[in-house]
């Protein structure tokens, strides 16, 4: 007979009306989202990222004309609401709109899967180094340092032409320049989170090295490898539209943005909307992720408010 | 210092060997050669264009014969500009590289060191913000569209300056290589200047320098300056590379005669003996600078010259 006196009911009541209370406990994370989504610039570039993201990806499904559709009424036109080419068209009478759309893509897909390379390589390096220590870390940095003496982008150039203008290449091999940076922070904050005592709790488990370089280190190391990535992005974007503006990089009838302003620039004085289409967009995609990265350093590393 | 020094220098040469080795392995292992025409050439003569170059001998004498010439300073033949060697282009092509470079260097560097100790001193005023907005702008847009939309801008539509080429002598077909080329450069170092700054200008004996009744200028002068700058020493190093390969992207664009332009071209005509040479030309010059630049701050900062 527990319901009789109403004593559980008051009681429930109360223990309910205690919870709501109670001050919720907030994790690092969440600290961490709150300061991101306080900051105005980070929060529009969010909102701007996320619409270009999807107008890229969805954006062409609902266009008149596809990248590579050739209008031969419509050659070297400017922009024409009436028969869809909203941007004009280029010097073959594709529409400007879709090819800068597949051009984003383009270019977008190359800074992600190169900046996910740069990031994989400088994450192993930099936690083996630190983790380590001692001999292997000095000869491991000091490859690192004379990396970084070295003009990167004449190599990049020199195995693009040598191994031919595939894609995938320019992935990998922009990639696999771009990771110095990332393997001097992650080395930094190994020394730093190795000598921590869940580290010497592994130890004491039997954790081999990898297990704890893996399990226990590359976890913590979140923080500072988002926003280094996120400043890893537009550093590739652009390498990748330089070699695209110098004819090595994304090839016809493919597109990236670099392509794109390469080809509008000989002719911008008669067909502008050829430069300023793809050169806006790039501009806004880099000056987002610039304030996004910031934002993000503000939001993840208190140390440095 | 004269240890470190001497240090510094003995590490930097395997690094230009090393560099030349792997470059001239992956160029010569590489499949296509700068004698793959539209038509394929009768084997006879190709036989005698290999000969003529060397091409035919085993690879290791190839590159020992290489290091050879490079010690004597000549670079071998270039293969595709048939007239001219290595060594000549270069000869051309380099006066003209170093003085865009270090124009661009003293004009970004002088300017961003004003713009940021502009920008802190009226720090959240509108000068800051303006300052900052141009710095970010400066650095965001590659260097490649910024030259093409100043080209258009001030070559095509207002016709004030040439929009390419270049003329020896004449300083104004310079103009808007130089200013591409500090921008990014000068934004960089107005950042660094401008966040030190701050710092400096918050500190104790900044503070008293004006509670004993000094004027703006003369802290700045005097006191605030000096441990501001010592940030930009470190930051030339890498900043000189950052412009010698910006000379790389300048050069194209306007199409000027320097290093930067013979590299390109000779990477997409696959002439190796060029693509080799500029390359080497390129790491020796950028591990010369940032040797001078880490001699020159163990200098301002013994305690660099212990570690």
């Amino acid at each position: 007979m527990a319901g009789i006196t109403g004593k559980d009911a008051a009681l429930t009541a109360y223990a309910n009306a205690l919870a709501a209370e109670a001050p919720k406990g907030r994790s690092l994370t969440q600290d961490a989202l709150r300061r991101l989504f306080n900051n105005k610039a980070a929060l529009v570039s969010i909102f701007v990222l996320i619409a270009i993201v999807l107008f890229a990806l969805i954006g062409p499904y609902f266009l008149p004309w596809a990248y590579d559709k050739i209008d031969w009424a419509g050659i070297r036109k400017p922009p024409d609401w009436a028969k869809g080419h909203y941007f004009g068209t280029d010097q073959n009478g594709r529409d400007m709109l879709a090819r800068t759309l597949q051009g984003t893509q383009m270019s977008l897909l190359v800074a992600a899967v190169a900046t996910f390379v740069s990031v994989a390589i400088g994450i192993l390096y930099g936690a083996i180094a630190g983790y380590f220590g001692g001999k292997v870390d000095a000869i491991m940095m000091r490859f690192v340092d004379i990396m970084y003496a070295l003009p990167y982008i004449l190599f990049v150039i020199i195995l693009v032409v040598i191994f031919g203008r595939s894609p995938v290449l320019l992935f990998v091999g922009i990639g696999c320049l771009e990771w110095l940076t990332m393997a001097r922070i992650v080395r930094g904050q190994t020394l730093s989170i190795k000598q921590r005592e869940f580290i010497e709790a592994a130890k004491a488990g039997g954790a081999g090295p990898f297990t704890i370089i893996f399990r226990h280190i590359v976890p913590n190391l979140t923080g500072p490898v988002v926003i280094y990535a996120t400043l890893t992005i537009p550093e590739i974007i652009i390498t990748e539209s330089f070699l695209s503006y110098l004819g090595l990089g994304v090839q016809e009838p493919q597109t990236s943005l670099g392509t794109l302003i390469s080809f509008g620039a000989p002719v911008a004085e008669s067909l502008p909307w050829m430069l300023f289409t793809p050169a806006a967009i790039l501009v806004v995609t880099l000056l987002c992720l610039s304030y996004l990265g910031d934002g993000l350093r503000d939001a993840l590393d208190p140390k440095d408010r | 210092m004269f240890g470190y020094a001497l240090r510094r220098v003995l590490t930097a040469i395997p690094i230009v060997l090393i560099t030349i080795t792997v470059c001239f392995f992956i160029l010569r292992l590489a499949p296509g050669g700068p004698f793959d025409g539209e038509r394929a050439l009768p084997p006879d003569q190709l036989k005698n264009l290999r000969a003529y170059y060397h091409l035919d001998e085993p690879l290791i004498m190839q590159f020992f014969g290489y290091i050879g010439g490079v010690l004597r300073g000549d670079f071998g033949p270039s293969m595709v500009m048939k007239d001219f060697n290595v060594s000549r282009l270069i000869g051309i092509g380099l006066p003209f590289t170093l003085t865009l470079g270090f124009s661009a260097f003293i004009v970004g560097t002088i300017g961003g060191m004003i713009a940021g100790a502009v920008a802190a001193v009226n720090q959240n005023k509108w000068p800051d913000y303006l300052l900052v907005a141009i710095v970010l702008v400066g650095i965001i847009i590659p260097n490649f569209l910024m030259a093409n939309l100043v080209q258009l801008f001030f070559g095509v539509y207002l016709k004030w300056l040439p929009v390419g080429g270049y003329q020896p002598g004449s300083l104004i077909h310079l103009v808007l290589p130089v200013f591409i080329l500090a921008l990014p450069h000068g934004g960089r170092v107005a950042r660094l200047v401008r966040g030190s700054m701050i710092e400096v200008l918050g500190t104790n004996y900044v503070r008293t320098a004006r509670s004993k009744g000094l004027g703006t200028r003369l802290i700045l002068a005097r006191h605030a300056l000096k441990p501001a700058l010592l940030p930009v020493v470190s930051y030339l190093g890498p900043g000189l590379s950052y412009l010698l390969t910006g000379s790389l992207v300048v050069e194209q664009v306007f199409s000027l005669p320097g290093i930067g332009k013979y590299f390109i071209t000779a990477a997409l005509n696959r002439d190796y003996g060029l693509v080799l040479g500029t390359t080497i030309l390129y790491v020796f010059i950028i591990l010369a600078l940032n040797l001078l630049v880490d001699i020159l701050y163990a200098w301002l900062d013994p305690k660099v010259r212990y570690r």
